[in-house]
């Protein structure tokens, strides 16, 4: 068995003391894990941190056992991403998030929205709204999408503002009113496609929108608990625009 | 397969197989040489392990390896008190002090922030930093994590809680290696490099 493929490093366990279990967000298999030998190495090290475009070979004997990757560096991105605290809090969420995904399922589009997600992380005024839009397609490309597009209560499709928790589907500003403190706020810049500027709290409406439907059908059952990257974002998120406020003052 | 020896060297070669750089063969080796020197080697070694395993101990300041308690480094009053220099692990602190770069004290993580292995803020040694941090004495932190995501992440971690404490906060800086070739460096290095670039 051999493929050659594209993907984005997700994370990297050291296996022995010279090899590395290396898993992978590839263009063509999905979330996909193998052995590199030699991935503790001075060499690899660099290459290997999560974020990094590869272009990977994969080995094995038979299609069900680990394999052996043999990597080369597409893009470095995690040494740009580094020095920025919320840059990096956006690429380890973002990591950890993919996570959810199962193995060596192919997800084509949602790795194309990842890379566009990853090459945006440099601009702080733009990512954290293509995040949340990640998160949603993360959702719908594994059949628990969202519909935002008209009411439940009332089919229509204008003036769209809440989220039912349990159904997953808008509902409008007149229908929702009597349930508001039951139902998730939907940002505007999430409705109908529309590309409009995210504010802070937009953002942190949305990650809250889709945390619970990310948490309820995808890591619940099986972690139990979103993981902690992503909790770490939120605060990040939530400190720098709590910096934002107070330097506008 | 039979073993080769007695069940006492072949404990002892296990064991040493256990070490890092030594796999059963090489352990194999290691301990034929030792039997062979006996006096020389196997039986000054067996005494300077009994004595390690005897008084190595963790620093309950900064989490160096030791054979004291406080260690050396932070009983020394040559040291530069106001100077902290923090790092993922006593492998790393030994580095530092082979290079002679740092003549402050230190303090020892014990790893960094992951959210695979699930290591969280609480497995780490950061409460007691706070607590060093908030004395009177410190005045600057120096995070000395890797650069590595992971390392990375928890430097940003710590600057945020360190922010407090109103000690001045530094980190090491990323960029081309002394004798390192350009054409020869990751792109990753090089982008930390071109970034990190100041004024000459």
């Amino acid at each position: 068995m051999e493929w050659r493929d594209e993907g984005v490093v997700l994370s990297v366990k050291s296996h022995g003391e010279t090899s590395a279990i290396v898993e992978l967000f590839t263009s063509e298999h999905g979330r996909h894990a193998g052995l590199v030998r030699g991935g503790a190495s001075r060499r690899m090290k660099p290459v290997l941190q999560p974020g990094n475009t590869v272009s990977a070979t994969w080995r094995a004997r038979l299609p069900d056992h680990l394999g052996n990757f043999t990597i080369d560096l597409g893009r470095a991105r995690a040494g740009i991403l580094m020095d920025d605290p919320l840059s990096l809090a956006g690429l380890s969420g973002a990591c950890a998030v993919v996570s959810a995904l199962p193995e060596r399922e192919r997800h084509t589009a949602l790795y194309e929205a990842f890379i566009v997600l990853l090459d945006t992380l440099e601009e702080v005024d733009v990512w954290p709204a293509v995040f949340v839009r990640f998160e949603l397609g993360l959702l719908q490309e594994l059949g628990f999408g969202l519909d935002l597009t008209k009411c439940a209560a009332t089919g229509k499709t204008d003036d769209l503002i809440y989220v039912s928790p349990k159904t997953g589907r808008a509902v409008s500003r007149e229908a929702g009113e009597p349930y508001e403190k039951r139902l998730y706020r939907l940002p505007p810049f999430l409705v109908g496609g529309r590309v409009t500027a995210a504010e802070p709290e937009d953002v942190a409406d949305g990650l809250r929108l889709t945390g619970h439907f990310l948490e309820r059908y995808l890591f619940g059952p099986f972690h139990g608990r979103l993981p902690d990257a992503r909790y770490r974002l939120i605060d990040r998120l939530s400190n720098a625009a709590n910096a934002k406020t107070l330097g506008a003052q | 397969m039979s073993s080769l020896s007695g069940p006492e060297i072949e404990r002892l070669i296990q064991l040493l197989g256990k070490l890092p750089g030594l796999g059963p063969r090489s352990a194999r080796r290691a301990v034929l040489h030792l039997v062979k020197k006996k006096q020389t080697l196997l039986e000054p070694l067996a005494v300077a392990m009994a004595d390690a395993a005897e008084k190595a101990v963790i620093c309950t300041t900064c989490g160096n390896v030791d054979t004291q308690d406080p260690c050396m480094i932070c009983i020394d009053p040559r040291r530069e008190p106001k100077s902290l220099c923090v790092v993922e692990d006593v492998g790393d602190l030994w580095a530092l002090e082979r290079a002679g770069a740092h003549k402050g004290r230190y303090h020892v993580l014990g790893g960094t922030l992951s959210a695979l292995d699930g290591i969280g803020p609480e497995d780490l040694t950061i409460g007691s930093l706070l607590e060093r941090a908030s004395g009177d004495e410190i005045v600057e932190v120096i995070l000395a994590t890797n650069a590595t995501v992971d390392g990375q992440t928890t430097a940003h971690y710590i600057t945020d809680r360190l922010a407090t404490t109103g000690v001045s906060v530094t980190r090491l800086a990323h960029g081309v290696p002394v004798g390192g070739e350009l054409d020869y460096l990751d792109d990753g290095t090089l982008a930390a490099a071109m970034k990190s670039r100041r004024p000459v």
